[in-house]
């Protein structure tokens, strides 16, 4: 199936010469979540906002199911949903108020009956006839969501859905979230909790100064890049590791008082029995051993450094 | 063309305008009222008549068209500044309607407001004065066309403006300035002939003299003329929003 969301060659610099994309090629596929991860001013937002219509790109081309959001941005941007960054919404109308207004603006006929499903999807329906105002952050972000579900999109675009949103409701979003993928909407979000993409992604991305330095199924990336180690705690200091260890590459750690293993999970043999073997061959005795597997944030921040 | 959009920005505007219904009504209605006391009442026993109308129903077409002309632009400018003040402009932006669409949302329930206001006052008016109306549909139509023009001048003005001073700033120091010297409260025949022809670069001018001629038979300057600057203003308010979302001037980075 062609992708949902096709980016090619975008590149924005803003009025004040700041080059926030530089040449980014992406691809969404249908029915996917998407994770875009990436630092404070990496240019997430800008990648978003230039789907969406609200910032124009300085070169490049991108097409929401088949179409350009320049020359045929109607089509385009009737499919999209956008949950912006920044809390936005006029204050004195009522929740219903402003939810329908959003399904009109794009081009929807009324339906109360719907407005109610979302309201109910996003745990605001007894808070309809409450005035914006009146509401709580996290339930004034629920009708951000409720805004951008309401004109039935087939992308949504979550711009850090759970920045100020408490556990609880966080669990209630991804349940959202989660519904929405399985009745087919693709999804793409940008967080810093790298546990949420790790949670949540099919698919995640990373992006830094602009440039997109990784695109990966979540499982893969998990897989290729995370190693696991084991720790053990020693009983007595070493010197340096026993020749007759060699072949595990093994480090010592804490002065001493640890040695370490790496490897690979993915492999037949992960060598732990033969090392433990040779361990105790050696005389060496350990109080205590971990496990321990590096993250999506482990790999994220090793991507990030590198650069 | 996105009905829908359209119908839902104008009802959203009109819904807003419907809250602040006292403020937005009882206000001018007490202004107009005043002037009529000051101007018609105190100097309406000097000035008993201009071109064989009595005074104080001589300046009714003007102080409507002062209401009309403040009242446009103030809306208009509030209108398309507030969304991008509290941000919600991202909306609109990001909304499959063109900007054409979001002008007459905006532009349409601006002037909505206006010539609902107008007609307010002329009600008012009438318990004041004895007034009569030549040609109703001439009224009507320099009414609409009026509230048009400077509610797009209004929404140019909400576009442009960076905080609320800037809002306030035309219409307290452009539109009124202007609309007093453009006849409301005197035929510009009074004026001595140097400052009549300073007077006609005055578009003011040309909306009050109009509107009055529709009331009762006398202007300043030609039907004709009148309908013919009050297009040619409309026409280059058009022109400038056009250029607006070409450029993206002021609403995207
Ligand atoms: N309107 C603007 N004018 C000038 N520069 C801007 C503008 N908006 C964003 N930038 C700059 O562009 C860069 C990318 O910003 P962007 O908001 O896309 O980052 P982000 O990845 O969303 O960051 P965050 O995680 O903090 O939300 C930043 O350096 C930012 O300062
Ligand atoms: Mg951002």
């Amino acid at each position: 199936m062609s992708p949902i969301i096709s980016i090619s060659g975008l590149s924005k610099t803003y009025a004040t010469g700041l080059s926030a994309l530089k040449r980014v090629d992406l691809e969404i596929r249908h029915g996917e979540i998407f994770a875009l991860l990436g630092p404070n001013g990496a240019g997430k937002t800008t990648l978003i906002n230039i789907v969406c219509g609200i910032v124009t790109p300085s070169s490049g081309s991108v097409t929401v199911g088949g179409h350009d959001i320049v020359k045929d941005y109607r089509a385009a941007r009737e499919l999209i949903g956008l949950v912006p960054q920044e809390l936005a919404i006029t204050p004195f109308e009522s929740v219903w108020q402003t939810v329908s207004f959003s399904r009109g603006l794009f081009g929807r006929p009324a339906n109360p009956a719907y407005v109610e499903k979302v309201l109910k999807d996003v745990a605001l329906w007894d808070r309809r006839k409450s005035k914006i105002v009146t509401l709580s952050g996290g339930m004034k972000r629920r009708v951000m969501i409720a805004k951008a579900l309401v004109h039935e999109p087939q992308v949504l675009f979550l711009d850090e859905p759970t920045a100020g949103v408490d556990v609880e409701l966080r669990q209630e979003m991804w349940q959202v979230v989660r519904t929405l993928r399985a009745s087919g909407v693709t999804i793409i979000l940008t967080t810093h909790y790298i546990e949420e993409a790790e949670l949540m992604a099919d698919r995640v991305g990373v992006i830094n100064k602009g440039e997109i330095i990784l695109v990966e199924e979540k499982a893969a990336l998990m897989q290729k890049l995370g190693k696991k180690q084991l720790t053990l705690q020693l009983l007595d200091t070493l010197q340096e590791v026993p020749a007759r260890l060699a072949p595990y590459g093994l480090n010592l750690a804490h002065g001493g008082r640890e040695l370490v293993y790496t490897y690979d999970t993915k492999a037949e043999r992960t060598g732990i029995t033969g090392l433990l073997d040779d361990l105790s061959a050696a005389g060496i005795a350990f109080k205590d051993l971990q496990t321990t597997q590096s993250s999506l944030e482990d790999i994220f921040v090793d991507l990030v450094r590198e650069r | 063309m996105n009905l829908r959009a359209i119908w839902a920005i104008y009802a959203f505007e009109m819904a807003r305008t419907g809250r602040t219904l006292v403020q937005s009504i009882v206000a001018p209605v007490i202004t107009t009222a005043l002037y009529f006391v000051v101007f018609g009442a105190a100097m309406g026993t000097r000035i008993s008549q201009i071109e064989g109308v009595q005074y104080g129903a001589f300046i009714v077409p003007g102080l409507i068209m002062l209401t009309l002309l403040t009242q446009s632009v103030t809306n208009a400018a509030f209108g398309i500044y507030f969304p991008k003040f509290i941000g919600t402009i991202y909306e609109l932006l990001s909304a499959p309607i063109s900007a054409f669409e979001i002008v007459i949302g905006y532009v349409g329930a601006a002037a909505t407001k206006s010539v609902i206001l107008g007609l307010v006052i002329l009600a008012t008016a009438f318990f004041f004065v004895p007034l009569r109306i030549d040609h109703p549909l001439w009224m009507v139509a320099f009414l609409v066309l009026t509230a048009v023009t400077f509610s797009l001048l209004g929404f140019i003005i909400g576009v442009w403006a960076d905080g609320f001073e800037q809002l306030q700033f035309v219409p307290m120091l452009v539109i009124t300035p202007l609309t007093f010297l453009g006849g409301t409260f005197y035929s510009i025949d009074v004026l001595p002939p140097a400052w009549q022809t300073v007077t006609l670069f005055n578009p003011v001018v040309y909306l009050v003299s109009g509107f009055r001629w529709s009331f009762f038979e006398i202007a300043d300057v030609h039907i004709g003329v009148s309908l013919g600057m009050t297009a040619l203003f409309l026409v280059a308010c058009l022109a400038a929003i056009w250029w607006i979302f070409k450029t993206g001037y002021r609403l995207k980075t």
